[in-house]
């Protein structure tokens, strides 16, 4: 296991990249815990891919160094790595039985057979193939097939890491959270390094104690599912978290007061000074709580109901403001929006004014 | 404008893809089919569509039997999870050339082009190639493509399951009011609970090639007929505990008993088996009436502003959704409560014995 050290990493597929534009991957600058849970999170085309190809080995970046502990494996192949990889879709061998698809990295590595049998009976119960260990992985459905992937992933004790690349997207909704589950306790159980890409946000923030989140070739915000939740660092941080994302609204802010568009007032409760450039204040429909007497006047254009709770589809300010309403609460006659104090964010060209007297 | 359904079956092999389904789908309606992978969505929708032939029964269009029609012959438009568009045509020629196949005169074809493409907001993109555009603007050009024939029934295969989250997210959005401005009777596959009740409509909730119940979505999700609804119409997937009825009261697992309350009190004493779901069950005492478990946790899942716990009763492992974020230990003992006014009761062959309680209210 291995804590991974990225200096200075960027990458860009054009032999002389000119400027910025031309990289797929930003500079960055990041160390990743040993046995830390990581996610990689954003939408295709963001950078995701290319980071952990760089991670992998697959890649070798254009500028920058990677670190695994102490050792630099920047020019290291994938094989010289030791790490463990888990992709999208199942990887087996159909002519193989299951157990002996899962020992197949440590038949590999030259381990002894009583280590690889008490090793492979463990991963078997964890994953739930103890009663198929027997049977050829021919025939089993996709589900089964990418439990014996996963569950290859894991059976090393010894790898710096392991890399996870949108492992659950061929399983069903229900299978998803046992995997997820079972991913988790595994991390918690073993304390390996494991860095998982997705594009699923309810992945990403269960799964990891940190969540990277890329848009546009740059990490633009890396923090606790919380952070991202109550402090997004950047608008698309508000938006790509949460669902449905924050509401933004453009303002006019000094000190504590929010002056919108229409001239309506918002207090803040918290000092943001008078931030210049394209300012707006965003607040989660987690956080717009509807009344019959404080707020905003909005208009309610229509109600989805998700069963949990409502999102209510609102205009405000002529502009789409989602709510999120909790079971059971009725919509007001004459409904007015309130925002929870403490719970605005404020955002200057889309990154974050944090509150003046306070670090986060 | 109606599809009925009469008894229809299909069997492949020996096996019964389909057993005998009977459905009235009217005109301008939204109906999700939501059941797990292999539940028998495809082959239903294959069925309406009139691709495959049922070995029983018949399929009605406004009153006409057009069980024997081909394919090419009924009004039906199908889109499948792979959105495909011709990358060496424009947006225009895209979303024309199913007009195009038949022949339709050019005045014809520009007022449906340019009819389907405001509707989808593809009006400023009909001189771009896909490939120029955005995720969801080539996926709205395949949709423009499934439209602009006008046909009265569009059939939607998990249409969004290939697409990144935030897409899925903002085209949920926007499907609804595409099928209420083109007036068709849309059918569309989810194995997604949260995407059938965003959807709204009606759905059918599918299980090993039945259609377990039918009606409104949220009916059908806040009153399952049966313990299959329920746990197909659960996403976390539905807890469940043995309960047992004595007299006025009901024990559900290893708590302490409690009043039979409504529905439950008019119940014969007896076993039964208690469901809930996972936003209803609490880490603090509710202030109403609540049963206490005490359990152990397994693992929790934090997502930002709430917090996934997944725990264990005795044999049963349960998961529950709550409010906040709670970082607690593994392994450790944790009480929960429930309240009752939450539970459904199946009895032993999984029919609804009582609804739960708010559900009526809601």
């Amino acid at each position: 296991m291995a804590q991974i050290t990225l200096k200075n990493l960027a990458h860009s597929y054009l032999p002389n990249p000119k400027g910025e534009q031309d990289y797929a991957l930003k500079e960055m600058d990041h160390v990743w815990q040993d046995g830390g849970a990581y996610a990689l999170l954003g939408s295709s085309g963001c950078g995701k891919t290319t980071l952990l190809n760089i991670i992998s080995g697959l890649l070798r970046p254009s500028h920058g160094r990677v670190l695994f502990g102490d050792r630099d494996v920047t020019d290291a192949a994938t094989a010289e790595r030791n790490i463990a990889q888990v992709f999208q879709f199942p990887v087996v061998y159909d002519t193989m039985t299951v157990r002996d698809n899962l020992a197949f990295p440590l038949r590999n590595r030259g381990q002894d057979a009583a280590y690889i049998k008490r090793r492979v009976d463990q991963i078997a119960k964890m994953i739930g193939m103890e009663a198929m260990l027997s049977r050829k992985a021919q025939g089993l459905t996709a589900d089964a097939k990418q439990k014996i992937s996963l569950g290859r992933g894991m059976v090393r004790e010894d790898v710096n890491a392991i890399l996870f690349d949108e492992p659950l997207t061929v399983i069903d909704p229900h299978m998803k959270w046992e995997l997820r589950t079972q991913l988790k306790q595994l991390h918690r159980e073993f304390g390996h390094t494991m860095i998982y890409v997705t594009h699923d946000q309810t992945e990403a923030l269960t799964f990891a104690d940190k969540v990277v989140v890329m848009y546009d070739g740059r990490v633009v915000q890396l923090g606790t599912p919380e952070e991202l939740f109550e402090t997004p660092a950047h608008t698309f941080v508000g938006y790509f978290i949460g669902s449905p994302g924050m509401n933004f609204l453009d303002a006019r802010v000094s000190g504590t007061h929010a002056m919108l568009v229409s001239g309506a007032g918002v207090d803040l409760g918290d000092d943001h000074g008078t931030p210049s450039g394209r300012v707006q204040i965003g607040i989660r429909p987690e956080h717009a709580v509807l009344t019959e007497g404080q707020g905003l006047p909005v208009t309610i254009r229509r109600v989805e109901d998700v069963g949990r709770h409502r999102i209510l589809r609102a205009e405000l300010e002529g502009q789409p403001f989602n709510i999120v309403q909790p079971e059971g609460q009725p919509v007001p006659a004459l409904p007015r929006v309130a925002f929870v104090p403490g719970k605005i964010n404020v955002y200057a060209d889309d990154w974050r004014v944090a509150p003046q007297g306070r670090a986060a | 404008m109606t599809l009925e359904l009469q008894g229809v079956s299909r069997v492949v092999g020996g096996r019964d893809h389909i057993h005998p389904t009977s459905m009235t789908l009217r005109n301008g309606t939204m109906n999700v089919l939501l059941g797990p992978t292999l539940s028998g969505k495809t082959s239903l929708m294959r069925l309406m569509a009139g691709l495959d032939k049922p070995n029983s029964g018949r399929i009605l269009w406004e009153g006409r039997d057009v069980t024997g029609l081909r394919v090419q012959d009924r009004g039906v438009a199908m889109v499948y999870q792979q959105f495909i568009n011709y990358p060496g045509l424009t947006v225009y020629e895209n979303i024309a050339s199913p007009l195009r196949i038949l022949r339709r005169s050019t005045a014809e074809i520009d007022r449906a082009v340019r009819h389907t493409a405001e509707m989808l907001r593809l009006t400023p993109m009909l001189e771009r190639k896909p490939l120029e555009l955005s995720g969801g603007q080539q996926q709205r050009c395949a949709l423009a493509r499934a439209l602009v024939k006008g046909a009265g029934l569009v059939l939607l295969d998990e249409p969004l399951a290939n697409l990144d989250y935030k897409l899925r997210e903002e085209l949920r959005v926007e499907i609804p009011k595409i099928f209420e401005a083109s007036g068709a009777i849309f059918v569309y596959a989810t194995t997604e609970p949260e995407e059938a009740l965003l959807l709204g409509g009606h759905t059918a909730t599918l299980w090993e090639g039945r259609v377990t119940q039918f009606g409104p979505t949220a009916e059908v999700y806040r009153n399952p007929h049966d313990a299959t609804t329920a746990r197909v119409f659960s996403d976390p997937p539905m807890n469940f505990v043995p309960a047992v009825k004595t007299g006025g009261q009901v024990r559900f697992g290893e708590s302490a008993s409690v009043a039979a309350d409504g529905a439950m009190s008019a119940l014969p004493d007896g076993r039964y088996l208690a469901g809930f779901r996972a936003n209803h069950l609490a880490l603090h005492r509710p202030s109403g009436a609540a049963v206490e478990f005490a359990c152990k946790l397994a693992v929790t899942e934090i997502t930002g502003s709430e917090t996934f716990i997944h725990v264990s009763h005795g044999t049963d492992r349960w998961v529950g959704l709550v409010g906040g974020v709670h970082d607690l230990t593994p392994g450790q003992g944790v009480q929960v409560w429930l309240d009752p006014a939450h539970v459904y009761l199946f009895d032993a062959d999984g029919r609804l014995a009582a609804p739960a309680a708010y559900a009526k209210a809601a």
